[in-house]
């Protein structure tokens, strides 16, 4: 036979065929996989946003003075506090932020314009409820650059000089900082590892569940066209995921592709191999939907939580880090985030890129192997 | 083995951890008989069954199918059977047609070849106006037809049913019968598995299995004989007795 003839007698194309059907009629699932993008995207673009800013503050000003005023005028212009009102005495600060009304006061005591007005360093005091580190470490960083500020101004004034010395930053890539900028590229992969790992090895169990399966592998189909069957058709979906995310990421989000849109897709097609190739198998290791459904989970959470979707890599313990590198979602975070945010090619991408394809030969060996046209 | 045999087992054993489910099967199946393998809950017909059509690999023994071994080469035994499962095995969200095509093209039937088998099957089993109802609204009867169209769109030598018509209503069984005996007819091998004894007494050949091993081979009337109990229900039951009188 000549390939061609082989390839027109393939079992894949009845098994693709099938598959197509039962995925344009099964509504729900389809809707899922299409609408769960939009959701996910607005829920992460607009709910997260890891820079805080706009913590409700209390002022206890024992100054009462033009230079207090300016000094708490200086702390809201940073925009890290919204000063939430004014109270009289050192208890009725404490009440304010243990009840939760305020989570951060500033005490500038009475002396604090005789103090300047000699010349001595005069103090201020942020009290800040520090319960939640990332919280308050913004009203930190933003009381040290205001008191900053002030110091220098008031330096300025009294002195006639300048600072002596000027940092200026830069942020590159994401000038306004916005958390949206960082969120929708990896929204892509934990999307597409959801969809690939999870949909992936229930839609096989649920043939082993239904009887279908047996049914299926006392006939001549080869085990390579079983697989392809299932696995192609969430390739496609894959792809118009990643189309609904990035579209919406940029009218909805103003997230543009910087870099290539041929190269993205080309790579995340390694990315996709890799997850499908674990979704593989776990279906080999379960015997029901919901199994597949909590072993799922179990690999989904690393994907999230280790991969530098949420929390940076960089503040992880070793072990963690390690961890983090088995994951294909670490490596195609730096495809996508290379590529839509800083448009870098493929010579900055050629190491996650070989990780990624050789992750996903190592799943597709492995689940290929454990996979068996057999029931036991 | 002869030409003669359609399944030949020898010493087919299979074992679940502690549990000997099947225990050295001598089993002989002539080309063109309706063979019926009987037995309570649990002696074994189903593991029997899976071992030969090569969806459970034996402990040990041999079987061939066809005179083609089954552990040696389980693809080419795979062309040669129709199996039809206890539990309906197709598709529910498929329509009939949809169902029949899809297996007839799993069988290697493509174009032309395929459209005529189809439509064979179509007039052979009388579907017709529920061609395009969805397999899954189907009743338990036309799943049944429906199971064994697609389990015999290759023209398989040898078929392997496995409690074809448990849950099915006395009309829709004996029309069941008859499209077995038509298979029969033209020369396939049917080795079926039953709880129902008149489904027995049609049977050419009976085997009873209990806890796994071969006890009675035989016609109705040798199986009855060797028993000494008046009809193969009594020779069931006694056997069903025998087995708990064992069991601590």
């Amino acid at each position: 036979m000549s390939l061609r003839q082989r390839l027109a007698a393939s079992t894949v194309w009845p098994m693709l065929w099938k598959e197509f059907i039962q995925m344009r009629r099964d509504r729900l699932t389809l809707g899922m996989m299409l609408g769960i993008p939009a959701i996910q995207l607005a829920m992460f673009g607009y709910a997260i946003q890891t820079e805080v800013r706009h913590l409700p503050t209390v002022v206890l000003d024992e100054s009462r003075s033009t230079e207090s005023l300016a000094l708490v005028d200086q702390l809201r212009n940073t925009g890290n506090f919204d000063i939430v009102g004014y109270v009289a005495d050192r208890k009725a600060l404490d009440r304010e932020i243990r009840g939760g009304r305020a989570m951060a006061g500033v005490v500038i005591p009475p002396t604090f314009l005789s103090d300047l007005r000699r010349g001595r360093t005069a103090e201020a005091q942020l009290i800040v409820d520090a319960a939640d580190p990332l919280a308050s470490s913004a009203a930190m960083s933003g009381a040290v650059q205001a008191g900053a500020a002030r110091s220098m101004a008031i330096l300025a004034r009294t002195t006639g000089r300048g600072p002596p010395l000027d940092i200026r930053v830069r942020p590159w890539y994401n000038p306004g900082l916005r958390s949206a900028v960082y969120i929708v590229p990896g929204i892509i992969g934990v999307l597409l590892s959801v969809t690939m790992i999870l949909i992936t090895s229930m839609s096989i169990v649920r043939e082993r569940e239904r009887g279908t399966l047996e049914q299926l592998i006392v006939t001549p189909i080869d085990k390579t066209s079983l697989m392809l069957g299932k696995i192609v058709p969430f390739v496609l979906v894959g792809y118009v995921q990643m189309t609904v995310v990035l579209l919406l990421g940029r009218f909805l989000f103003d997230v543009p592709v910087r870099g290539s849109l041929p190269l993205l897709y080309l790579l995340t097609f390694a990315f996709i191999v890799a997850s499908l190739g674990m979704g593989l198998f776990i279906s080999t290791l379960v015997r029901s939907q919901t199994q597949a459904m909590q072993l799922g989970f179990f690999f989904l959470m690393p994907n999230i939580l280790l991969s530098g979707f949420m929390f940076p890599r960089e503040a992880m313990p070793v072990v963690a880090q390690w961890l983090g590198l088995v994951l294909p979602l670490t490596h195609f975070l730096k495809v996508l985030r290379g590529i839509i945010l800083k448009d870098v090619g493929i010579v900055e991408l050629w190491n996650p890129t070989l990780v990624l394809v050789l992750l996903a030969t190592l799943f597709l060996v492995l689940s290929v192997r454990r996979f068996s046209k057999r029931i036991e | 083995m002869t030409d003669t045999e359609a399944i030949h087992s020898e010493g087919l054993r299979k074992v679940f951890g502690e549990l000997a489910a099947v225990e050295g099967l001598d089993l002989t199946v002539h080309r063109g008989e309706v063979f019926g393998l009987l037995g309570p809950n649990g002696s074994g017909k189903t593991t029997t069954i899976r071992m030969l059509t090569g969806l459970m690999a034996p402990t040990s023994g041999r079987a061939t199918i066809d005179g083609v071994d089954v552990t040696v080469a389980p693809e080419q035994v795979r062309r040669r059977i129709g199996y039809m499962s206890q539990r309906f095995g197709l598709y529910d969200d498929l329509t009939v047609e949809e169902n029949m095509r899809f297996y007839a093209s799993v069988y290697g039937l493509r174009g032309d070849a395929r459209a005529r088998r189809l439509e064979e099957l179509v007039t052979e089993l009388g579907f017709g106006q529920r061609l395009h109802q969805m397999a899954g609204t189907l009743s338990g009867g036309w799943k049944q037809r429906l199971a064994l169209a697609c389990a015999t769109a290759h023209r398989p030598r040898v078929l392997f049913l496995d409690e074809p018509t448990a849950g099915v209503d006395p009309a829709a069984r004996r029309q069941f019968w008859d499209l077995i005996y038509e298979f029969a007819a033209q020369g396939i091998t049917i080795l079926v598995t039953t709880h129902y004894m008149d489904e027995a007494e049609r049977c050419r050949r009976l085997a009873f299995l209990s806890r796994g091993h071969l006890i009675a081979v035989g016609t109705a009337d040798e199986v009855r004989a060797q028993f000494g109990q008046p009809t193969i229900e009594d020779v069931f039951i006694e056997l069903q007795r025998r087995d708990e009188g064992v069991s601590v």
